[in-house]
Parts: structure tokens; sequence; C-alpha cells
């Protein structure tokens, strides 16, 4: 193969490009799409710090209460009832939704890529008991799937993190099982089976990596789903009760508007707001980038 | 097509099954014992007991899940744990409630968003397109719960607009509805126009369409009558498919705004542990779904000849 590719066609395969490359240079073609990606990557920074102990401490007492916004750093965004700076909480409770977007993502994605397969690929007996599972997951009204799955795990940053993993996985495994269907009765899927490969070396080896960009778009998805849930559940008494993140600083700020104070609020927005954008935007141009349908 | 019909009924049986065994399990094996719940931690062993057989859940898994089978198929969902009232009654008024608040606006936003994506689908590629994308992601990146808090701050409190909160049965409620319709038809603009602009889009590269143009129609003609026909069946499919969510109302507008509806019901029940009405309503609103998604199969195969039925 490759000595033929020397004699005849040596200017045809070091022009040509993967898949992969094809989609890297589609996706850097954009400043915007490098801009939140370059977002997303500052976002995760934050969260690493976090855990590294590296960011300041919130829990400080900076100044008198509910001080406005000024133009020392810890102060950029106020202070609240206690004195402590805002611009802090923000930075602690960007770790947490960092971490819950992730955490989450982490749980769904592998789930829905596994029984997606698996349904897919065997059809028959597994793919109804997958399917069962699914439409009767997504028939119940997620918000008692998540109460009821942090009802057993106690409430709290990870409990609520496999509730929405344990809600979130069957998009993807719908799209997945779809895929796949196609695939197994593609002709190299045939070669490998002829060659005696495994079942499970057909799927994870050969068909996974050629329906994997459903995973990876599924993931952007998935993560700013649950950046954005985490705010609402948190509100209905469902989320993180105590310790630093977006919704408890959202629902604590929604009562303080009245008094004036629009500080915590706007800062909370506005943190939210970047990292959604971003994510988004680079779910939008993942998916253009890795259709493979998708013409110039 | 009546064969399909029968059998896409069937199909339904095993899903109300599941669901009837999960939401069993989730709150009477896992979740806080409801007896407790209802009568603190210090009551009696004898008052437990007896509490605990009054409710049936003195008896065995097994005859738990064929009592609530029962109370399925013949609608009867009992009394609430709580306040002792029937439930059906119970659910009625919060039905009602929660569709006066879902209804108006879905249907309005859906006119109003579908006519928006079809005029941005009709100018694609031109700078109303790009920017009004642009708006629309970032009206997407910014959360529920601050447009909520805003729109109530400023233009109920603030402007005083609108009443703050509350509900009232009858039309006198659509006075403390506005707001809530303003806010839900805002949310939903953002990612329904972007929904329906890619449905329009997909349409334009079908050969349908070529064929409308070599045959000398106007783009707008294409666009308005040929390609808007098509669109329509995912349009309805996505319509028909939201139609639970709307029974079960917006929890979060809901309890904003102290709106009695049934997700401002199913939310209370959860925190006292009042087991009845979660039982009940959960199963409603999974059947309401299935029998959703059954109808927009059922539709989706009767409106595209392309579907096929036995496959």
């Amino acid at each position: 193969m490759k000595a033929q590719a020397s004699l005849e066609g040596k200017n045809l395969i070091d022009e040509g490009e993967s898949p992969g490359q094809r989609a890297l240079k589609r996706l850097k073609r954009k400043k915007m799409t490098m801009i939140c990606f370059a977002i997303v990557v500052a976002y995760i920074l934050i969260m690493v710090l976090g855990y590294l102990h590296l960011l300041p401490d919130f829990q400080e007492r900076i100044g008198a209460a509910n001080e406005e916004p000024s133009f020392a750093l810890a102060k950029i965004l106020g202070t609240d009832l206690f004195g402590r700076s805002v611009f802090y909480k923000i930075l602690i409770g960007t770790k947490t939704a960092m971490t819950i977007g992730f955490l989450t993502t982490a749980i769904s994605v592998p789930v829905g890529i596994f029984f997606g397969s698996i349904a897919g690929y065997f059809g028959g007996k597994i793919d109804a008991v997958v399917m069962w599972i699914y439409t009767v997951l997504s028939s119940i009204p997620s918000i008692l799937l998540l109460v009821g799955i942090s009802y057993v795990l106690g409430k709290g940053l990870v409990s609520i993190c496999i509730a929405m993993g344990a809600v979130g996985w069957v998009g993807l495994c719908r799209m997945i099982r779809g895929e796949v269907m196609k695939h197994k009765n593609l002709e190299y899927v045939m070669a490998s089976r002829l060659l005696g490969a495994s079942h499970m070396r057909i799927i994870f080896h050969h068909i996974l990596p050629n329906v994997f960009h459903l995973a990876i778009i599924s993931a952007s998805l998935t993560t700013l789903a649950a950046i954005k849930s985490e705010v609402i559940l948190t509100y209905l008494g469902v989320g993180i009760q105590n310790g630093a993140s977006w919704g408890t600083m959202v629902a604590d700020a929604g009562g303080e508007l009245v008094n004036g104070i629009w500080w915590p609020l706007l800062g909370v927005t506005v943190a939210m707001f970047v990292i959604l954008y971003a994510l988004n935007i680079v779910g939008d141009a993942l998916r253009d980038a890795l259709d493979p349908k998708y013409v110039e | 097509m009546l064969s399909y019909i029968i059998r896409r009924v069937l199909q339904t049986i095993p899903i109300t099954l599941g669901v009837a065994l999960i939401v069993l399990i989730l709150f009477t094996q896992v979740g806080e014992d409801p007896v407790r719940v209802k009568l603190g931690n210090h009551a009696t062993a004898e008052a437990v007991a007896e509490l605990r057989a009054k409710w049936d859940l003195d008896k065995p898994l097994p005859v738990q899940y064929v009592l609530f089978l029962k109370q399925i198929v013949s609608f009867d969902y009992g009394v609430s744990f709580n306040s002792g009232e029937k439930l059906s009654e119970m659910f009625a008024s919060g039905a009602v409630a929660s569709l006066s608040l879902t209804v108006p606006p879905f249907f309005l936003g859906l006119a109003m968003n579908l006519a928006v994506a079809v005029l941005i689908a009709f100018y694609r590629g031109s700078w109303i397109d790009r920017y009004s994308t642009v708006v629309f992601v970032a009206a997407m990146s910014v959360s529920y719960m601050v447009y909520v808090m805003f729109f109530q701050y400023f233009l109920a409190y603030k402007m005083g607009w609108f009443p703050i909160s509350g509900y009232e049965p009858g039309f006198g409620s659509i006075v403390y509805l506005a707001l809530p319709w303003l806010i839900i038809m805002v949310v939903s603009a953002g990612p329904e126009i972007r929904l329906f602009r890619t449905i329009f889009l997909d349409e334009t590269k079908a050969d349908y369409v070529r064929t409308a143009f070599a045959k000398g129609c106007s783009p707008a003609r294409v666009m308005f009558v040929h390609i808007m026909k098509n669109a329509m069946i995912p349009i309805l499919t996505y319509t028909v498919i939201e139609i639970p969510n709307l029974i079960l109302g917006a929890f979060l507008i809901e309890r904003f705004f102290s709106i009695p509806g049934t997700g401002d019901i199913l939310l209370a029940a959860i925190n006292n542990g009042d087991f009845p009405i979660i039982k009940g309503l959960t199963v409603l609103i999974a059947i309401s779904f299935t029998f959703c998604n059954m109808l927009t199969d059922i539709l989706y195969a009767y409106v595209d000849p392309r579907v096929q039925l036995d496959s």
C-alpha cells in the first residue's frame, strides 16, 4: 500500500487530509470560535486554580457590608452583606459551575455512548431493553428523577451531577444508536467481522470512531445545560444547599435587588453569560466542523 | 395504518408499567419515609404503624405495585396525605392554572417565532441573519432565573405595570399572568427561532426546491409555499411533544409568581413527602408524554408518505 502510494500518488497522499485535520482547519478559520475556545480554557483554568487552593479566600471580610463596586480588584463587583468580595465569590462559583458541567458530562456521555452503541449494534432484545429504559426515563418529569436521586445520595454537588447525568444520557444514546445502526451493515464492519474481530472490538474500535463526533458535540451541550440547570435547581431547593455556587448567588441576589443592591446579580449574570455564550458558539462550531455531511 | 396505530397503543403499556415501578421504588424504598415526614421524628410506634397501615405502606412492594396499577387504570388516585383533599380535584385545578399560564404564550410565541424564523431563513446569509444569530445566542446565554428576576423587578416593582405576583381563578387572572406570559415568550424565542431556522434551511437543500426554481417560481414563492409546507412536518412534531410540558406548567415561574399550577403542586408535594400526589402526577404526566409521542409518530406517518410503518 505504502509502496504503491509512493510510486503513483505521492502528491495526492501528501496533500490529502484526515477528517480530524479538516475539522481543525474549519474550527481555526473563525476568529470568534477561537476566542470562545480561549474563554472556555480560561474558565477551566479558574476551576483548576480553585482545586489547587490558589483562588483568594472569599470568606474573608474586605470592607463594609454591601459596598458598591469600586476600582480595587477585590471590590470590582462590590461586597456582599457580610463585607465579603463578590468577585472572589464568583470565582469560587466558577469552580463549582465548571465542576458540575464536567462531572455531569463525564457521567452522561460514556453511559450514552455505551448503551447507544450496544443497542444499535446488537438490535433485538438488547435494543428493546435499552429503548424501554430510555423511553421510561424520558417520560418521567426530570425534576422528579433529580429529586429522587438527590434523596438517595443526599443533597450536594456530586449527587446533582449524578442525577443530571442519569437524566442527560438519553438524547446522546438515541443519536448514537441511530448512527451505529447505519454503520453496522457497512462494508468495513463486515470486513472486520470476516477477519474474526470480536463484537466489542468492532463496536469500540471500528464503529465508535466514526460516530464519536456526536459525543463531542453532546459534551459541549451537556456542560452548558448542566451549568444552566444548577441555577434553577438550587432555587427550587434541590441543588446545592451550602457553599458558593452561581445558583445560591442568584437566589440570594434576587431578594437583594429590591434594596437596590444590583451588583451581585449583575456579576453572576455576566460570569454565566460569558461561559454560556462561549459554550454555545463552541458547540455550534464543533457541529459544523465535525459534521461529515457538511459541504463548503 | 390501523394495525400500526394498534401496535403503537400497545407499546405504551410497558412504558407505563416501567414508570410506575420507578416512581414506586424511588419514593417508597429510597426516599424519606412519608409517615415520618407527616408525624415527625417523635411519634409513637403505634401512631406510625397505624398511619402506615392506613396509607397501605405496610404492604409488600409487589402488592403496593398492583394497587398502584389499579389506581392508574381506574384514574382514582386517592387523597393527599397532607390535606386529605381528593387528588383528582387538585390535579384539575392545578392543570387549569398551569394551562392558562403556558398555553397562550406557547401558541402566540410559536406563531411569532415561526414568522421571524421564516424571514431570517429567507434572508439567509445577509446581515440580518448574522446579527440575529448573535442576538439569539446571547439571549440564550442568560439564565432563566435572571430573566424572571429582572422582569419582575423592573416591570412589576419599578415600573408598576404588572402586579408582582399572585393568581386568581377565572378571567381576572390575566392581570397576574401577563408578565409570566411575556417572560415565557422571551425565553423561548431564542432556541425556537434557531431551531425553526435550521429546519427551514435544511429544506432549502432538498431536490424539490431546485425543481421549483427550475420551473420559474420566485424565491418568495418557493420559501413561503413549497418550503413552508414541508418544514411543517418537523415543526408539528416539536409542537406535539411540547404539550405535556404545558400541562406540567413551568416550575420556576409558578414558584416565583405563586401560581398554584401542577408544577407548584408537585414541588410542594416533594417537599412535604406527599406521596400520593407525586405518584399520581408523575404517572399522569408520563402517560401524556407517551400519548403525545404516539400521536407524533402517527401524525408523522399520516402526513409524510415516505415514512414506512412496518419497519
